[in-house]
């Protein structure tokens, strides 16, 4: 868990973070604008080909891609 | 009872002066937003009251009145001055939703230079396509979007000045970089401009079909069309608490997320932040808002939250709520009356039109899914895509068409005078999208006239992500379609056909992805990528995007007598 909470974590800060912008397990991402609902797509791709696992639209909620500690608990759910 | 009162009697009795005599102006005075949005609120007693209620993600909070929007906008004109700014300059606004962006467009148009807000979310490439067009001369921005103005600095010799509004002293400026603080240069006074109606104000940069974007410009007079319909159909009072939630790199975050609030002397509630049902609900709560402005994405959005998280909060202060960007869904209207007791009203214009166009009135009969009926003293109608004439029969379907003249319409296409001129057929300025008009009068929405991806309100130029695809290394061709989507209405897919030596895969379909959001932006990414051998054409090797958007959409074909492989 902790280490897929880092490859996520690497994976916010190098495609999503700006300048100056700090992230941990807990920054909001989504109501931090830091990722809008656009980018949140490709965010669930790297997820779904990552973890080889297929996240629902309807569990791909805001709330739930809102922290890399969220999306972790998010993708624990289906991974098998 | 409504600012607006009878619609019916205001379109018998309308005239633009109406406008023009609230605001104390006569033909030939001098006109300056700037002044008009603080100093002449000032001058009415109203100093003190709030202006600006700000909030950020994180929860910190900042309060501004009219009197410190009006010394804090003076502060940021000089220091503009100083540098030598002038008349005319085109000075690019690439920030966040904070405080300075909203004071930063008054204290642009206060010395008389051209404001040109560009979304903060736009990648290097639409950054850098967007201020060589204009031939920028300065850009205020903020340390985290830093990094994409240095990438593409070299290529810009006109930008002379990179203006930093939260520097860190410990850090080191490099050429071209000025360190600004709004709160440390606040400025009693400042000699305003003496603007007149056509004087230029705005360049707002829109999507085009064929070409790369478009500036929209606009002078200062656009204030007499977005003052009273914001009055109007914003219903606007003074004792409101208005929240409008558009980016101020949109032209809705300008003409009604600045200049029209804030020249009715409102107090207006920014929250910048992502989206967050909770968090918008809370800022609704806490602010006690009044007076909504939104979208349908993010009405859309809201609605798949769910209805159980509205009654978690009090929002009983809303009493008008409004949307713009897209055609409102049916649904969507009845949505939020059965959830807020108040039906959102749907509002039609464009960046071209600078203010609201087609509308649904405070007090007119809602039909939900319409886009309602014209503003006083705008000439709408649908004319014949063929020979321009209007169209009387109800039910019909033709071009969304508007007489010319009203105060906020765009003066031109920056340095695209063709382009303009094409806006134009038998006497009509063409918005390009379709619609129909029933037995009442009411619009509504069809489609676009053209190729624009209208994506959560905002358009994206299949053009410039076809171009941007073609520089990714594996891609050979490429065609760039809509295809419908639940939330934003549309999404941007992208057909491409590979290079020799590339393999088809998710990883690369998720590459080229990240690849256009970081060019371009959020928007312009193709939620969805096709692998394709070949890509339909004519004869002539025009790609036909036509047929893809086609399948898409599940629509018939049409004529293809002149596919290449036919």
């Amino acid at each position: 868990m902790e280490n897929m909470k880092d490859v996520i974590l690497e994976y916010v800060i190098n495609e999503y973070a700006e300048e100056d912008d700090k992230v941990t397990y807990d920054t909001p991402l989504i109501s931090g604008g830091m990722v809008d609902s656009f980018s949140m797509v490709s965010l669930k791709r790297f997820l779904e080909m990552k973890y080889k696992i297929s996240i629902p639209d309807a569990d791909a909620t805001p709330e739930a891609f809102d922290s890399v500690n969220k999306i972790a608990d998010l993708v624990m759910r289906f991974t098998k | 009872m409504s600012n607006i009162g009878s619609y019916e009697e205001r379109i018998k009795n309308f005239d633009w002066s109406i406008s023009e005599k609230e605001l104390g102006y006569k033909a030939g005075d001098v006109i300056n937003i700037g002044w008009y949005c603080s100093d002449r609120i000032c001058m009415m007693g109203k100093g003190d009251k709030p202006a600006l209620l700000w909030e950020n993600s994180m929860g910190e909070k900042k309060r501004y009145t009219y009197n410190d929007i009006r010394v804090c906008s003076n502060g940021i004109g000089t220091f503009l001055r100083k540098m030598g700014l002038k008349e005319g300059d085109r000075v690019c606004l690439f920030m966040d939703r904070i405080p300075e962006l909203y004071v930063g467009l008054l204290g642009i148009l206060k010395i008389g230079s051209i404001a040109q807000p560009l979304f903060s979310a736009f990648g290097d490439e639409a950054l850098f396509v967007r201020l060589e067009n204009a031939g920028t001369s300065a850009i205020i921005t903020q340390r985290k979007h830093l990094s994409k103005v240095r990438k593409i600095l070299d290529r810009l010799p006109n930008l002379k000045h990179v203006i930093i509004v939260d520097h860190d002293p410990g850090k080191e400026l490099r050429e071209r970089e000025t360190a600004f603080s709004m709160e440390a240069g606040q400025l009693e006074n400042i000699d305003i401009f003496p603007a007149k109606a056509e004087s230029p104000s705005l360049l707002h940069y829109t999507s085009g079909t064929t070409g790369m974007p478009k500036g929209v410009q606009h002078v200062h007079y656009s204030l007499i069309s977005q003052y009273i319909t914001a009055k109007w159909v914003l219903d606007i009072t003074d004792n409101d608490i208005y929240w409008c939630n558009a980016d101020p790199g949109w032209v809705t975050g300008t003409s009604y997320g600045i200049i029209a609030p804030w020249a009715l002397g409102v107090t207006q509630a920014v929250l910048d932040s992502g989206f967050s049902a909770e968090n918008w609900y809370k800022f609704i709560q806490n602010y006690k808002v009044t007076v909504w402005y939104s979208a349908p994405t993010a009405i859309r959005s809201l609605m798949k939250a769910g209805e159980q998280i509205v009654k978690q909060f009090d929002l009983t202060s809303l009493r008008h709520l409004v949307s713009v960007g897209e055609p409102l869904n049916a649904e969507a209207v009845v949505w939020s009356e059965k959830v807020f007791g108040l039906p959102f009203l749907d509002s039609y214009w464009q960046t071209e039109t600078g203010s609201i166009m087609i509308t649904n009135f405070p007090g007119m009969k809602v039909k939900p899914g319409s886009m309602g009926k014209p503003f006083p003293g705008i000439v709408g109608t649908i004319v014949d895509p063929e020979t321009y004439e209007p169209i009387t029969e109800p039910g019909k379907i033709g071009l969304i068409a508007f007489r010319p003249g009203w105060p906020a319409m765009m003066r031109g296409y920056w340095q695209n005078e063709e382009t303009y001129k094409g806006k134009f057929k038998n006497g009509w300025y063409l918005a390009g999208d379709r619609s129909r008009i029933d037995k009442d009068g009411y619009f509504w929405f069809v489609g676009r006239d053209d190729d624009i991806i209208n994506t959560a309100g905002h358009l994206v130029s299949p053009f410039e992500v076809e171009s941007a695809l073609l520089e990714h290394p594996a891609v050979a061709e490429s065609a760039v379609v809509s295809k419908p989507d639940e939330i934003n209405m549309e999404v941007v897919k992208a057909f491409v056909t590979l290079k020799p030596g590339f393999q088809v895969s998710e990883e690369l379909e998720l590459e080229i992805m990240n690849f256009i959001r970081k060019k371009l932006s959020p928007l312009a990414m193709p939620q969805e990528v096709e692998y394709v051998d070949s890509l339909p054409k004519t004869r002539s090797g025009k790609i036909m995007r036509r047929m893809l958007h086609a399948k898409e959409w599940g629509e018939e074909i049409g004529d293809i007598s002149t596919l290449e492989n036919d």
